[in-house]
Order: structure tokens, then sequence, then C-alpha cells
């Protein structure tokens, strides 16, 4: 149905999913483009970081506290997962990371499910922050709008710690060249763990902050983890940046083709996906080379 | 020709069996009867190697993961419960299968679980395994009626017998009805024949409906009916927003619901998708501009979207507990459910039990597990006693006959207790809401 008002709705609303996709992204890219494992379990810490707050927001009925445990619990379960496991697949084949991680993941789901069963969890949003706003064109729930405000400040806190300091220049060092890193007396593996845990971090600050949207299953990971995925080819692997400008190219492209024809909405996700890797196969901000 | 080549070998074997019989009672040691008597049946899918020891086995292929793992699981319990009282010879379990002792035909049930998160691959996957390692001589499952779909080819390519579980799509006993699948609970086009008439008489004529479908057989074959049915009052699609199933978000379909100007939205979608897309619904302030309706009651909707967002809601459904107040098979399935699970059963459950109780019925009537015997047991019309009252097999698509339950949701101040969601208001006789057996294209295929 496309009349000047939905399409400005969904416009505005494809900003509003692409930043939440952004976000979900920045922490599989970063993983990927520093320790070069594709990490599947990467949308189960997505769901555990919103289970983590949501048992915190139980305890405290207070949604601040809720984001701060649903965040640094996702970031002390990277840094374990990384030491106990992760670590020992570096040298592994690729397959081998797909593997474990992916093993990982089935792990973490059915963890949740024995402890909180399979209903639906709801962590509502603050008093302050629910209700609907008229923005104009569209009538839109309050809490969304301060999502895209949120997530904005994380991506930024992000690129801060990535691009401004000194961790984060090491970090894309590793990135660039591991081995000269490692030859220049810098402990890498510290490193790694340190990125891990960020990447993990990222997951469940996405996971916490995206209850209040939409309510909390332990398989809510799944179906987020293949629309990351998208995102992060279509930015190119890797790429920070090229996470931002791929998430928010997949909500636009859910929000304006569902204003065309909503059975295609996700469909044509994966065409420009396609469309990308046949173009630019690196992906729109990745470089040539780089794994 | 299938269905004149089986009268032939019927009439062949009722004149070989009933010439044994007499021979048997007349010359033979009654233990050499029985033997004269399979002589003439061939093995025939898993039979008669799944019929010959102590027990039988049944395939369960539920979704326990996914979007609709929690109504997987509810259906689990009732198919579990169902076991049980079979095993035990239940008296609830007796007065529907009014023959029943204990266990089936003296055996003792014995099945086996397996997750199929709603996919049909998966279920498939899991009960050929049940039909190769335990020699599984029924199926059951879905969920998802592109489950059940699958299911019912895989049953006649097997020649298993499959009852359905939850699957509401016209297509499991229409286009893809075939002889070795039956089901429990109704057709889409009935819930539509019974809901329309409601929304009519609540909202008026000539309103405008917005759709949320999902992707696969059972929302499009219900949104058809909704729209064919409400087409006839004068109500027109505004919009139909079609969405794949266990969507992260429904905003985009929401915006375009929002503009779209519908006085009602008939959410089709299901398990979690529904949970999501009402709870989303009301946060973009959807709810207070429209009347929600759902065509097929969702079980543990109304306490997993919370707030009372059902309260005022019009649906159709196959039971509901407080039905225990009319039906006394109904009050005694409550409590013994409740006993043993901690609360009160969804429809599910409900449906899980009454399909194995109903397919026990069939056996024991057949006296055999021979596949095409128990086929011909269901199909004989015989009037069943259910917890909603009397029901029968309908033998030209295999669909139950069966009565019609409308609900509405409570308001939170007005429940009784924490699980007094829904307020039956009317128990619609299932036979005059129903479409002629051949509408949807069922041809139901051969016994052997």
């Amino acid at each position: 149905m496309i009349t000047w008002s939905n399409f400005v709705s969904q416009l505005f609303n494809g900003l509003a999913l692409g930043a939440l996709l952004a976000l979900i992204s920045s922490g599989l890219t970063i993983i990927y483009g520093t320790l070069g494992v594709l990490n599947l379990a990467h949308g189960a810490m997505f769901m555990l970081g919103g289970y983590a707050g949501f048992a915190a927001y139980q305890a405290t009925n207070s949604f601040l506290v809720a984001v701060i445990v649903g965040s640094v619990s996702l970031l002390a379960f990277g840094v374990v997962m990384e030491r106990v496991i992760v670590r020992h697949f570096y040298s592994r084949p690729h397959e081998d990371q797909l593997l474990v991680t992916f093993g990982l993941a089935i792990c973490i789901i059915e963890g949740v499910r024995f402890f909180f069963g399979s209903e639906s969890r709801n962590v509502p949003a603050p008093e302050a922050l629910s209700g609907i706003v008229s923005l104009g064109f569209a009538m839109y729930p309050k809490y969304r709008i301060v999502l895209m405000g949120i997530v904005a400040a994380a991506l930024l806190a992000l690129f801060v710690v990535l691009y401004r300091t000194r961790l984060g220049m090491i970090v894309r060092a590793g990135i660039e060249d591991p081995v000269m890193v490692d030859s220049l007396g810098i402990n890498v593996y510290r490193v790694f763990m340190v990125v891990f845990g960020i990447g993990a971090m990222a997951a469940g600050f996405a996971g916490i902050v995206n209850a209040p949207v939409a309510s909390l299953t332990p398989d809510v990971g799944e179906a987020i983890l293949v629309q990351t995925f998208v995102v992060v080819v279509i930015g190119g692997v890797g790429s920070f940046p090229g996470a931002i400008l791929g998430g928010l190219i997949a909500g636009e492209i859910i929000s304006l083709t569902s204003m065309v024809n909503p059975g295609y909405a996700y469909v044509m996700l994966f065409a420009a996906m396609t469309l990308v890797l046949m173009v630019r196969p690196h992906g729109l901000l990745g470089q040539p080379g780089r794994e | 020709m299938g269905n004149d080549g089986s009268r032939q070998g019927e009439n062949r074997r009722n004149f070989i069996r009933l010439g044994l019989g007499a021979a048997a009672g007349l010359a033979l040691p009654a233990g050499l009867a029985g033997r004269a008597f399979a002589a003439d049946q061939p093995p025939l899918g898993t039979w008669p190697v799944g019929a010959q020891g102590n027990s039988v086995f049944i395939g369960i292929a539920v979704p326990r993961t996914g979007t609709y793992a929690v109504q997987g699981e509810d259906e689990l319990k009732g198919w579990q419960l169902a076991v049980e009282h079979l095993n035990s010879g239940h008296p609830l379990m007796r007065q529907i299968s009014t023959r029943t002792k204990k266990g089936v035909l003296g055996k003792e049930v014995k099945y086996g679980v397996a997750d199929s998160a709603a996919k049909p691959n998966n279920a498939v996957q899991a009960e050929q395994r049940f039909i190769t390692e335990n020699h599984a001589i029924l199926m059951t499952g879905s969920t998802s009626s592109a489950v059940a779909v699958a299911m019912n080819k895989l049953a006649q390519r097997e020649k298993v017998l499959y009852v359905t579980g939850i699957s509401g799509s016209n297509d499991t006993t229409g286009k893809d009805c075939v002889r070795y699948g039956f089901r429990q609970n109704f057709y889409g086009q009935t819930a539509a024949a019974a809901l329309g008439p409601v929304l009519v008489k609540a909202y008026g004529k000539g309103k405008k409906a917005a759709y949320m479908t999902p992707d696969y057989t059972y929302g499009h074959t219900v949104t058809k009916s909704m729209q064919d049915y409400l087409a006839t009052a004068g109500w027109t699609t505004v919009t139909n927003q079609v969405s794949p199933l266990g969507a992260p978000d429904y905003s985009s379909y929401l915006l375009n619901i929002a503009n779209s100007g519908a006085d009602v939205l008939i959410n089709v979608n299901w398990g979690h998708d529904a949970v999501l897309s009402t709870q989303q619904a009301q946060k973009f302030g959807i709810l207070d501009k429209m009347k929600l309706a759902i065509p097929y009651q969702i079980p543990f909707l109304a306490p997993e979207t919370g707030g009372g967002l059902t309260a005022g809601v019009y649906a159709a459904t196959d039971f509901w507990w407080t039905l225990q107040d009319k039906f006394p098979l109904a009050k005694m399935f409550v409590q013994e459910f409740e006993k043993k699970y901690g609360y009160k059963p969804e429809w599910g459950a409900n449906n899980a039990y009454m399909s194995f109780a109903l397919w026990a019925d069939a056996v024991e009537n057949a006296g055999t597990f021979y596949p095409p015997d128990v086929i011909k047991s269901f199909e004989a019309g015989r009037k069943l006693q259910s917890t909603v009252g009397e029901v029968y097999f309908r033998k030209e698509d295999h669909q139950l006959v069966r009565p019609v339950v409308i609900v509405q949701g409570k308001k939170p101040g007005e429940m009784k207790n924490k699980e007094d969601y829904w307020n039956v208001i009317e128990i619609i006789p299932g036979e005059p809401l129903m479409q002629k057996p051949d509408a949807f294209g069922c041809n139901l295929g051969t016994y052997t």
C-alpha cells in the first residue's frame, strides 16, 4: 500500500530496524574481523543477554539494572567462552569453528529453555519511555525511537574504543596482520579475549535493549542470527562501518519492501545480499583480500 | 479405480475370512485360526511386524523448539496422558473408546518423541526413523499444517496410519487428504463459518478488515476462508500482511495496517508469532483503533501476551476447559490433566488426547491393527462420545464432524481464577458449518 505517509513511516521504521541490526552485527563482525572466527553462537548470546537482563529485572524491577546485567554478564560469558573453548580453535579449520560455535549455541538455547521454559518472557520498557508518540506521518512507539538513540550511543562507544584507543589500534592492527602484532611483543591472545568479550557484550546489550520490543523466547536469536549474517555480508565481513551501513540497508529493505508486497520483505533481503556478492564480493565497505 | 479395486479385495477377503473362519471353527485348534486369517493379508507398511509383540509403538513428531514450541509441549502432554490412560484402562478412555480394556487390543502402547521444530523435513525424517527402527503402527504430530500435509504424504506412501495434531489448514483433509490420515480438529473453513456470523453480529456489515497471515498452507487457507465468508456480509480486505514463520519483528507489517484504515484486525498468525504480532500491534496503538479477531484460538495466547490484550476478542476453538460445566467427559479430562500436569489443558492437549482415543476406538472395533481394516473402522461413521459431545468421522475426507466452540476473551477483572481467560459464548454444531467433502478437492487414494 504505497501512500506518501506510509512511505515516510516505513522509511523511518527501516532506520529503527536497521539500527538494531547494526548493533548486533557489529559484535559479530568485530569478532570475525579480529579473530577470524565465524561465531554461530552470536544469536544465542543475543538471547542470553535478554534472559540475563530479564532475570535481573525480575529481581530488581529496574530496567537500568537489567541493561547493565544483560551487558556485563555477557562480557563475562564471552571472556570465559573464549578462554575455555574458542581459543583452542583459532588455528583449526573454519569448519571446526562453525561446528563448535553451533554446538555452543544449541547448549545455550537448551540451557535457557531448561531454566525458563519456552513461554514468552516480557521485559517492559520504563514507564517514561512507554506509550505512543505522533510523528506527524505516523503513530510510533516511544521506546523504539529512544532505542534508536540508545543504539547510536552504543555504536559510538564501540567506534571510540576501536578507533580512538590503544586497544582499538591493536585490534585493527591485529585484523590487518596478527603475526606482525605478535612479533612486536603484544600479547595478542589477551587482546583476542577482550575482543571476544566486547563482541559478546554488544550481543548481550542488544538482546536486553530489544526485549521491550520483542518478547523473549529461547529461539529469539535464531532468526536474528540469519539476518545478522546477511548484514555482515552486505556491509563487508570484518568491517565495523560496514556492519552499520549493512544494518541500515537491511532495515530499509525489509520495511520498504513490505510496503509494496509484505510477502517478499525478507526474500528481498537475500536478493540484495546475492546482488552484493555478485557485484562486490567483499561487501560494500569490506576490503578485498581480508578474510 | 482404487476404491473399486479395494472393494473387490475386501469382498474376496471377507469370503475367505468367512470360509476359513467356519473351517477353523469346525476343524482347527483356535490358535491356528488367526494364522489362517492373516494369510490373506500380505504385509503392509509396518504390519504385521509392528503388531506382533506384546506392545505397539507410536511415533510422535512435535515441535519442542521454535515458534510453536509452547503449543507442542501442551500437545505432547495430551498424547502422554492418553497413552497412560490406554495402558491402564482408565474410565475416561473407556467412555470414549468403549471396547478398550487395557492397552489397545490387549497390547501395551509405547511411544517415541522427536522434535519437529514445526519443520516438515524434520518431522518426516523422525517418523521415517520410527517406522524403520520401531515399526511404528501409528504416527502423529504437527502444530503446523505444513507438517501435517507432509506427514499425510508419508503416511500414504508408507501405509502407516497418521492422526494429525494441531492443523487448521483446509488442505489437510482437503486437497492433500489421504486414506491413511485422519483429523480431529476442524477445517479453517469451518472456523470461518462459525466465527464469521459472530463477527458480523458484533461489528456489523460492510466493515474493512486487515489480515496478518503466516506464509504457509494454514495461513493462506484460513485467511481465504475468512475473506470468503465475510465478503458475504459486505466486508472488504484492505490489506493482507503475509509474513514468514518466526519473523523477529512485525513493525513494518503493522505500519501498513495502521495506515490501512481497517476496522478489524484479523490475526491468523500462530504460536509465538501471534503473541509477538499482537503485543506489537498494541504498542503501535492499533488495538486502540481496531477490533482484534482470531480465527483459531491460539493456546496460551492470553497469558503470554499479558495485560488483557485478548479481552473482548472473539475466536473459534476446539476446546476450552470451562466446557467441563457442560460435558461430563470434559470435566473428567480437565481433572485428570490438571492432576498430572498442574494446569488446565489447552485445546492442543485435548486434541491430542482425543486423537489417540478415537484411534483406539477404531482399532478395537476393527479387532486388528491391519491398516485397511482400521481405516474402514474409522470410516464406518460410528457416533462417538467425546469431550465436546457426540462426534463422527466423515468417510469421504476423514474429517471429524464436531462442534465449534466460540469464545470471547475476558477482561482481567472478570477472570474468576488465573486461568479463566475465555468465556464460552456459543457451541455450534459442526455438520451444518462444513463444506461438502469434495469442496477442496479431496481424493483419499487407495487402502493398499
